[in-house]
């Protein structure tokens, strides 16, 4: 089977505004839209995902879904990429009425989605990952060097430095989804879907990718759009459909519509802001590390330090060291050189027990991986770290009842939705498990949080509970750090961010200079410099 | 058509009520009720009560196996060593006990407590080696204990010869083997005991947590505080320690040392684990589903037997119930799935 390409040159084009014009004349023309979805409608057994959803995508548009966490997207681009079927509602693609019924059908239509969840198998190649299921064969025989020559070709237009023959588990996260975005790019495209792409993408790969997405607009693409991100938004997005509950809320021009009103409209409500104000209070010193360096290498020579009644953040490029340096204080690299002081206690080598007994909590990125036992409940997620607590456990034995009434609080305070301790974590909203991971280290007395990307795939409304926590935490006189990838989240919750830079520090920034160019000026700059 | 829909509702009432009951035991009690209810009409002599303790007796072996297979499965493991551990035990608890009851004629109870100890601390020890490649050594569990089964099953071997041990105390026999309580054998009261300290092992301590942590993600154990290699270690030595305790009621029954006993026992564990809806990989798992998981094969085979089917015929039946079980547990994952939204 040969692969059909879309084919695309890399070039200078400038900022979509044309593009945007175009649209609004194309819309106001009446012209043929790409896909249509009309009463779509989607219901489990005792459940109704989807309720009369519209949504109209015109040729060379992008289409941003906008809702929070559990608000549908994710079911909805699944009926239009061939995953699920309606239960109720037509879908119109180019004017005719169309059933899809696989996930093959549909990209053979030429409708590509690129999910949250990733599709891909680790132990294949990048190369055999993006054509797998249409593989170049020379009479049944594959033919690895045309496909390793392709992919270089997709990889190359796109401008991800990745290797073909190079085997998928050895990469990272940002890469694999690299990977899942060069999948969608091997056919020809009508229609696009991203879900967060950009999410574990760093701000140059993310801009290479918005280049793309302009290129296809030029050529008639349909693009549907999901992100939290109200700089994308402003950026790329050209009209905006909003979901709440499964519902269909509104339709807007992104132009028009400032980010104050997307809230309001996404989650029902009046949201203030985002970001609280936190009354910092440093005192004592709780943290302080010096010259460490790690044995693999990700760390050399870094000291920081951190106070009690403070917010440090980490800012960095992924692979700059931000998360292993906290990492290594846990105990969970080893340590070549340096130490590491808590409390004034030398902890070099600690493991996490230890840590925890001293108050050093570290809250992992991946809830998946590292974070919660997805198949076991609420309850006891949350009272894992902190079962040897006296008033938890007697001897060997637990007090269940007091450990009832603990997780519940707890629950309660961070307001899970819905309210079932009992339930297993994996049948949670994203949203809601990262609160259960967060009221585990309510269960301990804790000195210092480290939050490692506290808000990765949660909504809006979410984001400001998890962010009023955190501020909680330090006004309550602890010492909180946050290691993060997203700018605003550094730059409005900490009064002293370190900038990390392939596992060195490359910068300590205070108070008001805490800026999003001085952040990135320090990210890239040595690149620049080569 | 008032009354139509009435039955209609009713019978919508019952089919919820099925659906939510199916959901919270599982499958396995209504196959249990299933089987009886076929083997009372296959044999007139299956549904009695002499035969029903015989069945509780039988399978006594089988659930102490099974329920110590259950910590290794919870972990995200296996024990295929559960065999060689049975047969080990008995070797070194017959030869010891035969040993110093031949120096020793005149105490008795010394040579069967000092045999038992030596039989369960040989099984233990296999289970511990289990536990340390697991856990310190990152082997795979599967090749950990398939490894350690050959290297038992020789050892045990050697130590006979390949005969059978004789010549340990009558008492022995008549006590662990055939002896009864209230009339009831000795067996089932061990392994009545063994629910008792292993369900409040599962479910009352943190240790028992534990298992189903690390099962569940071990790398959230981890970052929760807990020493994950020491909760794996313990997960091979309770399974070793429960297939000791096997080993030695077998011993007694048999009334020899056996080197070729058990051989049967790892994938009968796992089946009876697997059907009781323990996870394969690992983190959910319960002791009360495990025992009737046990009771369900034991039940199957002597039902079987009295039905006067044939015992190759029987192997087939056995296979195909795993599967059929296994496959209505995806089954009640999807109904729990639609339930709860």
């Amino acid at each position: 089977m040969v692969t059909q390409q879309a084919h695309i040159t890399v070039g200078d084009i400038p900022m979509a505004v044309n593009a945007r014009e175009e649209i609004n004349k194309l819309c106001a023309k009446d012209v043929q839209p790409l896909l249509e979805l009309k009463n779509i409608t989607k219901q489990y057994p005792g459940v109704t995902a989807l309720q009369d959803i519209q949504l109209t995508v015109m040729p060379g548009e992008v289409h941003i879904l906008f809702g929070e966490n559990g608000a549908g997207k994710s079911t909805l681009i699944s009926t239009i990429a061939g995953v699920q079927h309606p239960t109720e509602g037509q879908i119109l693609f180019k004017g005719e009425p169309t059933i899809l019924n696989s996930v093959h059908e549909a990209r053979g239509l030429g409708i590509s989605a690129v999910f949250q969840e990733f599709s891909l198998v680790p132990q294949l190649t990048v190369a055999q990952n993006i054509f797998l299921g249409a593989e170049d064969q020379n009479y049944g025989i594959l033919d690895h060097r045309e496909n390793n020559r392709k992919a270089k070709e997709i990889l190359d237009r796109l401008g991800f430095e990745l290797v073909p023959e190079s085997k998928v588990e050895y990469l990272g996260r940002a890469e694999h989804q690299m990977i899942e975005i060069a999948k969608a790019f091997r056919s020809d495209l009508s229609i696009l879907i991203l879900d967060e792409p950009t999410a574990s993408l760093t701000d140059r790969e993310t801009n290479r990718l918005f280049k793309l997405v302009n290129q296809l607009r030029e050529k008639g693409v349909g693009i549907i759009y999901i992100t939290h991100r109200m700089s994308e938004i402003k950026k790329i997005g050209d009209r905006i459909t909003v979901l709440r509950d499964g519902k269909y809320i509104t339709t807007v021009n992104a132009k028009e519509s400032s980010e104050d009103q997307l809230l309001t409209l996404m989650t029902g409500r009046v949201i203030d802001k985002v970001f609280p104000t936190v009354k910092f209070n440093p005192q004592g010193l709780v943290l302080e590390v010096r010259n460490l360096s790690t044995t693999d290498g990700s760390l050399k020579n870094v000291s920081i330090d951190v106070r009690e009644g403070e917010i440090v953040g980490l800012a960095g490029l992924v692979g700059s060291g931000k998360s292993e340096l906290l990492r290594s204080c846990f105990g969970l690299h080893n340590v070549s050189e340096g130490c590491v002081m808590f409390n004034g206690e030398n902890v070099t080598g600690f493991g996490p027990k230890k840590m925890l007994d001293r108050g050093f909590f570290y809250n992992p990125p991946d809830r998946k991986n590292e974070g919660l036992a997805m198949i076991r409940n609420c309850r006891e997620n949350i009272t894992l770290p902190s079962l040897d607590r006296e008033d938890l456990s007697s001897g060997p034995f637990l007090k269940r009842y007091k450990e009832l009434i603990l997780a519940k609080s707890l629950a309660t305070k961070l307001q899970l939705h819905p309210m079932n301790i009992e339930r297993e974590v994996e049948h949670f909203s994203g949203g809601n498990q990262q609160k259960v991971l967060l009221a585990k280290c309510l269960t301990r007395n804790v000195k210092l949080y480290v939050f490692d990307e506290p808000t990765v795939g949660v909504d809006v409304g979410t984001r400001t509970e998890i962010y009023q926590f955190i501020a909680a935490l330090c006004e309550a006189g602890a010492a909180v750090v946050i290691i993060s990838s997203d700018l605003p989240e550094i730059i409005h919750l900490s009064n002293r961010a370190y900038v990390m830079y392939r596992g060195e520090l490359k910068k300590e920034l205070h108070e008001n200079d805490i800026t999003e160019q001085n952040l990135l000026k320090n990210f890239f700059e040595r690149e620049e410099e080569q | 058509m008032n009354s139509i829909t009435k039955t209609q509702q009713e019978t919508r009432k019952i089919f919820y009520w099925f659906k939510v009951t199916f959901v919270r035991l599982g499958v396995l009690p209504f196959l249990l009720v299933l089987a009886i209810a076929i083997f009372t009409f296959l044999s007139d002599n299956f549904l009695t009560g002499r035969n029903m303790m015989n069945v509780l007796r039988q399978s006594s072996y089988l659930m102490l196996v099974a329920m110590g297979q259950m910590f290794a499965l919870l972990t995200g493991g296996f024990d295929l060593s559960v065999g060689t551990i049975v047969a080990i035990t008995s070797v070194v608890g017959a030869t010891v006990m035969a040993s110093i009851y031949s120096v020793y004629p005149e105490s008795v109870m010394l040579a069967i407590s000092i045999g038992i100890i030596a039989g369960v601390a040989a099984g233990i020890t296999i289970g511990f080696v289990n536990g340390l490649g697991v856990s310190i050594f990152n082997v795979n569990p599967f090749m950990m204990t398939l490894g350690m089964s050959s290297v038992g099953f020789g050892i045990a071997l050697y130590m006979t010869g390949g005969t059978p041990v004789y010549g340990m105390p009558a008492e022995f026999s008549d006590i662990f083997g055939f002896g009864q309580l209230l009339s009831i054998p000795s067996p089932i009261w061990v392994c009545f005991l063994s629910i008792i300290v292993l369900t409040i092992l599962a479910n009352w301590t943190r240790t028992g947590r534990y298992f189903y942590a690390v099962g569940g993600n071990l790398k959230a154990a981890q970052l929760s505080g807990i020493n994950t290699r020491k909760v794996l270690m313990f997960a091979y030595v309770i399974s070793g320690a429960a297939a000791a305790v096997c080993g030695i009621l077998l011993t007694a029954r048999l009334d020899t040392g056996e080197a070729n006993i058990g051989s049967n026992f790892p994938l009968e564990s796992i089946a009876a684990c697997v059907i009781a809806g323990v996870s394969l990989r690992g983190g959910a798992g319960r002791i009360e589903n495990v025992v009737l998981g046990a009771l369900f094969i034991s039940l199957i085979t002597n039902g079987m037997n009295l039905a006067r089917i044939e015992s190759y015929l029987q192997t087939v039946v056995i296979g195909s119930l795993l599967i059929i079980a296994v496959i209505a547990d995806q089954v009640r994952l999807k109904v729990m799935a639609n339930l709860q939204d």
